[in-house]
């Protein structure tokens, strides 16, 4: 087992940033630590650093206890949300930087940072200052001086929330290639769901301090063990009391055996996407459900604003009972 | 002056509009720049071009020009008073350097009880009287009067009278100037970068060296420049704790004083030239290193 955490707890002053925090990350495997800003992840995610210190419990990498070891003998990569460059060294450098420290061969600093600089695809610029790159390449930069030393595990922090969308999906696609590749046990802390179900192993949702739920991305998704996983992985809405994905509701023009019945009161359109809201009959349950559903299902079943339809849960969809 | 409301013939709407804005604060732009460089003149300009005239003009019916200049500055006096400044400064500037770095690291990256006492108590320096620093220092460490003046008597180490007295009088008032000016780069540049090194294995020291300093360095560059500055020109606490007598503690500052109270104005405005020509050089490199300054981020 790669990263073993037990029993961690963390104040700051009165604020408990971590409670009470078990978790195993196994090796070889890339997990996220996802929640909402102020949750705790990136506090997790630096106690194993040795960036913080945890103010009870045990943190062991690989094996070895490094619940005191100083950040510069734990042998991770860390990397910052945004970048952490050092603006005066090239490109080259940033990356040789970490083996220099280590007193490496200069032929296999070398050796080793331009490997490097073509897993990364940062060949050509590796004379370049980081302030002549782009975010996503200086992103890529950084990745690349972590991994210089070999790390035992490579943590993100946030790694592509500085980002533009569209850089920060390919960025996505990239590191899980990357990860493909390389297998360094990674860390990666974000509050964006798309990503961590894209691009994870493993998911640890975390909020207020707490872990939540610890599962693969299609357990969480299929199985969420809280209402705050279920409504943090993605859109919910309520239908006839249970909790409930918008798009795993079956919506029918005909009346038929249903939860609810009603008419359409809201139309939105998103790209692909039809966003209806259905504004139910129902004296129990009187508010608005959400359903989504592609373009051509809505054309096919001929749907228009002000239809009066009948919703029920889709055949195997998940659902949590509110409590 | 009289262009200040430019009216190009061919005027394209760029330049309409860029006349309009202009002509719309017109009267008032125009008085307070007339006001604004007469202040200069009066105030600045005008006495020091004079000093600098003077240093050039015959006097007593002796000829004028650089020769008797060269003349005046070579005399010993002169030599051992410019001496003594660049001596003094250069130790001063030095001390500041490594304290003002030290000292601004341990304010922006550390949290600790008494941070902003220590913040306050650097700027006293800039608040303080330089004549009142003179007098304290003498309270403090002379052998007559001070508070250590038995235990400094019986080692034989003379502070006050002495070079080490104006080490540390010309320390005391430019100590803020290099902390000043580092702090806002340290705070702004923030600790992300130091703590990647530190996470790539390097320690404190190794930090400081490779990512703190190099980042820092403009910041540090100008500091010791108006330090130098500073140091050079300083005045009121060389007075009290200096014999300022020739060849006995007389700097170039107090060696104007003297030379012009003895009626002896030459050797002054020639010792005033040089330090004018020292400002204006340390102004020019200020100039210089300011855009780097900005381009760095």
């Amino acid at each position: 087992m790669s990263i073993e955490i037990e029993g961690v707890n963390k104040f700051f002053g009165d604020f408990a940033a971590l409670t009470d925090i078990n978790l195993t990350i196994p090796t070889g495997q890339l997990t996220a630590l996802l929640g909402p800003s102020g949750g705790g992840k990136s506090t997790l995610l630096r106690v194993i650093a040795g960036l913080e210190e945890a103010d009870t419990g045990r943190v062991t990498i690989e094996g070895n206890d490094a619940t005191s070891l100083p950040v510069q003998k734990r042998n991770v990569g860390f990397v910052f949300q945004h970048y952490a460059a050092f603006k005066h060294l090239s490109v080259r450098r940033n990356i040789a930087f970490g083996l220099e420290i280590r007193k490496r061969p200069k032929a296999e600093v070398n050796a080793k940072v331009e490997e490097l600089l073509e897993l990364v695809h940062l060949t050509q610029w590796g004379d370049r200052k980081p302030a002549q790159l782009s975010g996503g390449q200086r992103q890529r930069m950084a990745l690349a001086r972590a991994l210089a030393i070999e790390p035992s595990v490579l943590l993100l922090d946030e790694p592509f929330g500085a980002l533009d969308a569209k850089v920060r999906k390919e960025l996505r696609d990239w590191l899980r290639r990357l990860h493909d590749e390389v297998h360094v046990t990674t860390v990666f802390v974000t509050h964006d769901q798309e990503e961590a179900l894209e691009v994870a192993d493993q998911i640890v949702v975390i909020n207020d301090g707490k872990i939540e739920q610890i599962g693969t991305p299609d357990d969480l998704y299929d199985r969420p063990a809280s209402e705050f996983v279920l409504s943090f992985l993605g859109p919910v809405t309520r239908l006839g009391g249970d909790l409930i994905r918008p798009h795993d509701i079956e919506i029918s023009r005909y009346e038929q055996a249903s939860t609810a019945a009603g008419p359409i009161t809201r139309w939105t359109r998103v790209g692909f996407e039809v966003r209806l809201e259905i504004t139910p009959d129902d004296a129990l349950h009187p508010e608005p459900v959400q359903v989504a559903l592609t373009r051509t299902e809505a054309r096919a079943l001929d749907l228009n604003l002000g239809d009066r339809v009948w919703l029920r849960p889709a055949v195997g969809a998940q659902s949590v009972i509110s409590g | 002056m009289a262009d200040a409301i430019p009216t190009p013939l061919d005027a394209g709407p760029v330049q309409e509009a860029k006349r309009r804005v202009r002509s719309k604060r017109g009267p008032l732009a125009y008085t307070l720049r007339v006001v604004v460089i007469a202040y200069l003149f009066f105030l600045v300009v005008w006495p020091v071009s004079v000093v600098v005239q003077r240093a050039f003009a015959p006097v007593d019916g002796k000829p004028g020009g650089i020769g008797p200049l060269w003349e005046r500055l070579t005399d010993p006096a002169a030599i051992y008073a410019f001496n003594l400044t660049l001596t003094v400064s250069f130790w001063a500037v030095v001390i500041n350097t490594i304290f003002g770095v030290g000292i601004s690291i341990l304010l922006v990256r550390h949290r600790f009880p008494g941070r902003r006492v220590l913040s306050v108590l650097i700027d006293l320096p800039m608040s303080v009287s330089p004549v009142v620093v003179g007098l304290a220092l003498v309270l403090t460490y002379s052998t007559s009067l001070g508070i250590f003046g038995d235990v400094l008597q019986a080692t034989g180490l003379r502070i006050i009278n002495s070079t080490p007295g104006l080490i540390m009088a010309t320390a005391f008032v430019s100590l803020p100037l290099v902390i000043r000016e580092v702090i806002p780069v340290l705070e702004e540049v923030g600790d992300d970068a130091e703590t990647a090194a530190k996470s790539l294995g390097a320690n404190g020291w190794q930090a400081f060296w490779r990512i703190t300093l190099p980042t820092i360095k403009w910041a540090v560059v100008y500091g010791v420049v108006l330090s130098a500055a500073r140091a050079i020109g300083e005045y009121g606490a060389v007075r009290i704790v200096s014999r300022g007598a020739e060849f006995n503690g007389e700097t170039a500052t107090l060696l104007i004083q003297n030379e012009y109270g003895a009626f002896n104005e030459a050797a002054a405005y020639a010792a005033a030239f040089v330090l004018v020509v020292l400002a204006v050089l340390a102004l020019v490199v200020i100039t210089v290193i300011r855009p780097q300054e900005s381009h760095r981020s």
